[in-house]
């Protein structure tokens, strides 16, 4: 039970983030409306799937530094959870811009969503795809480790320029292009709400602790599987 | 240590020369290619002429730089473990496959010029242009195919790894490329825009130096 504590957490952060997220009072802006609801959902999935990302990198790390094969199946799990919050993050805002950047009939959504910001996302989501290729490709246990543990911290060093670096050079409807004036969007405290404040942090808190936890379920099950190549 | 880095681009040089028919093999490649967009469309206007060649670029790349470690032998490989170090290797890869794409980069820009017309107004920034994309899209495709070589199915995955990753610098690439093309640049945009291009290229230079030997010892 001592060590439950961050999934019970998690559990009534996100029945807060939903129960309060639908019902508590929110400020109402031209265009965006109560759609602005969808910050506790779409911006949280990045927030996740970024420190996923994290967890992953540093555990490839790890396994280069002592070729311990438990720190690959740790890097292998956070990196598909992560992706597969990336893919949450991208659907989520792909459903919020039909509603909010669509000015006229006419547009199609093919064409709003060719933004900056969202080409940055979709770029990582392939560089972590082709992770997943890429191990896929070998037979090998300790060569896929290896060699999946270096396209790993590539991938993620191409991550800084794909979603934060170019997205912010060049004009985008998203918030955090140039024309904004806002910087990071969500982590500037001028830029959001007190209301929206109250249950977007403890939004991020509690996606951020459901992903560890699918991770951790994943990792477990896969280091029962590979019992026998795990030497501790 | 630059010794060793030169004999070992001397070697793949040599490699080069005696062995043309990889080399005539690629340029046949570029030559057919644009040749092939030359009789499906004639005059194509700015954009679509300065997308087109940058994705010719992107697979002549492919296919010039993959072979660079597919083209090495297990034994040689071996032979090359016992007398460099990794980082000596990976530097002389990156160096030779560099100045071989800066020479087909502007041998296919050529070709470009004489086929598919020329909309562009400065043609000398455009080539510098062309020079620093040639670079750094062979960098990111050398260490794409040094990871791919330890795999099995490798000529396939070199695309698969590396067109994700190159997006980034393509996409830069191809905003630069547009001040040749007569764009309006705010002030210092275009200085920011090489900076970051050759940013990005020393961070790749960086973790290859980094992570190369990882994945050199078998």
């Amino acid at each position: 039970m001592k060590k439950n504590w961050w999934k019970i957490l998690s559990l009534l952060l996100l029945v807060y983030t939903v129960v309060g997220g639908l019902l508590m009072d929110v400020p109402r802006l031209f265009i965006l409306n109560e759609s602005i609801r969808n910050l506790y959902f779409h911006v949280c999935m990045w927030f996740g799937m970024m420190i996923l990302f994290i967890v992953s990198f540093v555990y490839s790390i790890k396994y280069l530094s002592g070729f311990n094969l438990r720190n690959d199946i740790y890097a292998h799990n956070f990196a598909a959870v992560g992706t597969f919050f990336g893919i949450l993050g991208y659907s989520t805002g792909a459903i919020w811009a039909n509603y909010t950047w669509i000015t006229d009939q006419s547009q199609s959504l093919g064409s709003v969503l060719k933004e900056p910001k969202l080409i940055g996302a979709a770029i990582a989501l392939l560089i972590y795809g082709a992770y997943f290729v890429l191990r896929g490709s070998f037979t090998d246990i300790d060569k896929r480790a290896r060699i999946s543990a270096v396209y790993n911290i590539f991938a993620f060093a191409m991550l800084f320029p794909s979603i934060w670096i170019i997205p912010r050079l060049v004009g985008s409807l998203h918030p955090g292009a140039p024309g904004s004036e806002s910087g990071n969007p969500a982590l500037n405290f001028k830029d959001i709400d007190s209301r929206l404040r109250m249950v977007f942090y403890p939004a991020v808190i509690g996606w951020t602790l459901l992903g560890a936890w699918i991770a951790t379920l994943k990792i477990r099950l896969q280091l029962i599987k590979d019992k026998t190549l795990i030497n501790e | 240590m630059a010794r060793r880095i030169l004999s070992l681009l001397k070697k793949d040089l040599l490699l080069e020369f005696r062995q043309q028919h990889s080399f005539y093999g690629i340029l046949l490649y570029i030559a057919s290619t644009i040749f092939v967009l030359y009789l499906s469309i004639d005059k194509p206007d700015g954009a679509i002429w300065n997308g087109l060649f940058w994705v010719i670029q992107l697979f002549i790349c492919v296919n010039a730089v993959a072979k660079s470690f597919l083209q090495e032998s297990r034994g040689r490989m071996l032979y090359f473990y016992s007398v460099v170090s990794p980082v000596e290797f990976i530097i002389a890869k990156i160096v030779y496959n560099v100045i071989l794409m800066i020479g087909m980069s502007l041998m296919s820009l050529l070709l470009f010029l004489i086929f598919l017309d020329n909309p562009v107004d400065n043609s000398l920034v455009f080539v510098g242009i062309v020079i620093l994309g040639g670079a750094s899209i062979s960098i990111v495709f050398t260490l794409m195919s040094a990871i791919a070589a330890k795999a099995q199915q490798n000529a396939a995955l070199v695309a698969i790894l590396g067109f994700p990753v190159i997006l980034p610098q393509l996409l830069l690439l191809m905003r630069l490329s547009k001040t040749a093309f007569a764009e309006v640049f705010r002030e210092g945009a275009v200085i920011r825009l090489v900076g970051e291009i050759a940013g990005l290229d020393v961070l790749v230079i960086v973790l290859g130096i980094i992570l190369f030997p990882y994945l050199w010892k078998d």
